[in-house]
């Protein structure tokens, strides 16, 4: 029977969120081909306690305390290792930061095409859909070859419920060779969600005319609860008002959570490139023909500096029961 | 390694992100007339980081590369107008759309070349893989970085930093080494007058190359599915308490 290799994520020694997304499109990608589904997870020993009763055939387990931080090529041969011992049509990663870097390295170690980003599984055998042009169009991809990796992108699948897999725990092959050293990850002073993660997003553009109004968009973030991430438009990262990290858009991040805010943002064809497959969309823009309104499935036109106040209280309400 | 520098930078020619893409029914794929092409502008960071090495160097080369269709010559035109030193065409009327298949073809070209660094952008804005620089380096045997927003290269040892989700990953190297670039990294210049006359005199080599047997096939390209009609709720402070409604009983995400 043929098989399918889910490749898990960690972050200091505990499963993603991510993961369970990687498992529920493995699971769909098995069902076109009819395969079964296994996975991997690479990580530190404290791990293992995340594996259990996850959702494939049997999960493997790469256990190294050197394998905390995201080590390019370790992972590679981690992957490799298992991915190469036979019948397996996709690996499938998340398209994180981590997956978007493995990803490749696989595909040119098991010689085989890379389908990147996929959003959906299409009818057919093996049949993949991905935004390209920046979201502006669909490809729908089917993978001749024997093999391929297939890296999906995170909150575009619902998790998979748990399952009954049995971990097996392995080694690192001695025979990985470490050209890139991760030296370490320097975390923000003030650790916030980031955007691609949150699923709910509140996002600030020039509209908010200057740096410190920035607090009426934290403001709202933060009366959400615990689950939103503050963004922002390039306009304002090129200002120096917020950092890259929070640039949503064609050069920036691509999220999709459940709730896009969209607070003084006109909605550049490079902005919606990295918002437009938000589930629901709200837009707050004074100019009643701003393009954001067109994606939008709420828009209420008007000030931002009048609105947001009152929308921030009527939340925070609401959130604290 | 001396204070010789030699880099190869990758660059791809792609429509310009303010295109508006029309689905030709003929060939499946975009309809390329009335867009406009540029250099994919993460390929601007990389030939501008390569530029600045070679000028801190004091001495180096920076050749461009490019797989595509002739048409792919305006691209490496841009590039040796900002300042690269020579170029290559790897000819192709069939550039594969399967980023390994496109490695393959690139990194052949390179294996020999010498390189002390090779640098791509991060993604190509038109298909988005976010693959070929990295597949380059596996297949070369070389260190490979990805999505660098900050680079130092010191005496054959380099240092990146990498923008993940909460955090910056720092990641050092031995060179040779392949790094795909990403913002931050730098301000790429605006080619000069003088540069633009230069560029026109500057080497450029064209090299048929024919792409190996693709595992993958473009079965269907459309425009994306159009979102719900979406609604004005309200003018100002009114429309808070008609959106946290639709909030609440439409879309059920409060
Ligand atoms: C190659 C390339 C890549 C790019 N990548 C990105 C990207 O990744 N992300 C991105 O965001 N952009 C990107 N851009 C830039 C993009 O084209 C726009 O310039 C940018 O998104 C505009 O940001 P903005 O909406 O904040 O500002 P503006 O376009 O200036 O819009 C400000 C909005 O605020 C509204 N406003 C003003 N005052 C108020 C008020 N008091 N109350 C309510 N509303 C108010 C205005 O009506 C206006 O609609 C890219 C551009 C290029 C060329
Ligand atoms: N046909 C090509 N010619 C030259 N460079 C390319 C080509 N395709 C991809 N690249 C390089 O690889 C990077 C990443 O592209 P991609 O993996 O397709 O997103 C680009 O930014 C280019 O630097």
């Amino acid at each position: 029977m043929a098989k399918i290799l889910a490749v898990l994520e960690q972050r200091d020694g505990a499963l993603k969120k991510v993961s369970g997304e990687i498992l529920a499109a493995a699971r769909k990608i098995a069902d076109s081909i009819d395969a079964s589904v296994d996975a991997i997870a690479i990580g530190p020993a404290g791990l293992e306690s995340d594996l259990n009763g996850l959702a494939a055939d049997k999960c493997t387990f790469v256990s190294s305390d050197s394998l905390q931080l995201y080590q390019a090529d370790l992972y590679a041969s981690a992957v490799e290792a298992t991915a190469s011992s036979g019948g397996y049509r996709a690996i499938v990663i998340p398209a994180t930061a981590m997956g978007k870097d493995l990803g490749p390295r696989i595909a040119a170690r098991l010689k085989c095409p890379l389908v990147a980003d996929v959003t959906a599984v299409a009818d057919g055998e093996l049949t993949l859909v991905r935004p390209v042009y920046a979201g502006k169009a669909m490809s729908t991809v089917k993978v001749t070859a024997g093999t391929a990796v297939v890296t999906v992108r995170p909150n575009a699948f619902e998790a998979a419920g748990s399952g009954n897999a049995s971990v097996e725990k392995i080694e690192l092959p001695d025979t990985a060779v470490k050209r890139v050293t991760t030296a370490q990850v320097k975390a923000p002073e003030n650790k916030s969600l980031d955007v691609s993660e949150a699923s709910i997003v509140v996002s600030g553009g020039r509209g908010l005319k200057e740096a410190d109004n920035f607090k009426l968009i934290e403001e709202l973030a933060a009366a959400f609860g615990g689950e939103a991430a503050v963004g922002a438009s390039r306009a304002v990262v090129d200002a120096g008002w917020r950092p890259h990290s929070e640039q949503v858009g064609q050069t920036g991040k691509v999220v999709s959570p459940d709730l896009y805010v969209a607070v003084g943002i006109s909605g550049a064809i490079q902005h919606l490139a990295g918002m437009r497959t938000s589930k629901v969309i709200v837009a707050v823009n004074r100019d009643k023909d701003a393009p954001i309104f067109g994606v939008a499935d709420y828009g209420i036109v008007g000030d931002l500096f009048e609105i947001l106040p009152v929308l921030t209280e009527k939340i925070a309400k609401i959130t604290a029961g | 390694m001396g204070d010789q520098l030699k880099i190869a930078v990758l660059v791809k020619r792609v429509p310009d992100s303010e295109a508006r893409i029309k689905i030709d029914s003929g060939s499946g794929g975009i309809d390329p007339a009335s867009v406009k092409f540029v250099v994919n502008p993460y390929d601007e960071y990389a030939v501008e980081e390569a530029l600045a090495l070679k000028e801190k160097a004091g001495e180096g080369e920076v050749v461009v590369i490019s797989l595509g269709a002739d048409s792919s010559q305006e691209t490496l035109r841009s590039a040796l107008a900002m300042g690269a030193d020579r170029g290559v065409l790897l000819k192709t009327e069939n550039a594969p759309t399967d980023p390994f298949a496109a490695a393959q073809i690139l990194a052949a070209e390179l294996e020999d070349g010498g390189f002390d660094l090779i640098l791509s952008g991060k993604l190509a804005i038109d298909d988005y893989h976010h693959a070929t620089g990295i597949i380059v380096a596996e297949l070369l045997g070389l260190p490979g970085v990805s999505a660098a927003s900050g680079l130092t290269v010191e005496s054959g040892k380099g240092s990146a930093e990498r923008e993940i989700e909460g955090g910056v990953e720092v990641v050092d190297f031995q060179l040779p080494a392949v790094v795909t670039c990403d913002k931050g990294l730098n301000e790429p210049r605006y080619p000069a007058l003088k540069g633009i006359m230069m560029a026109k005199k500057k080497p450029l080599e064209v090299k048929d190359v024919t792409p190996a047997d693709s595992g993958v096939e473009v079965v269907g390209l459309d425009l994306p599915p159009a979102r719900p009609e979406g609604r004005i709720v309200g003018e100002g402070v009114d429309g808070v308490a008609p959106l946290i409604a639709a909030l609440q009983q439409e879309a059920k995400v409060l």
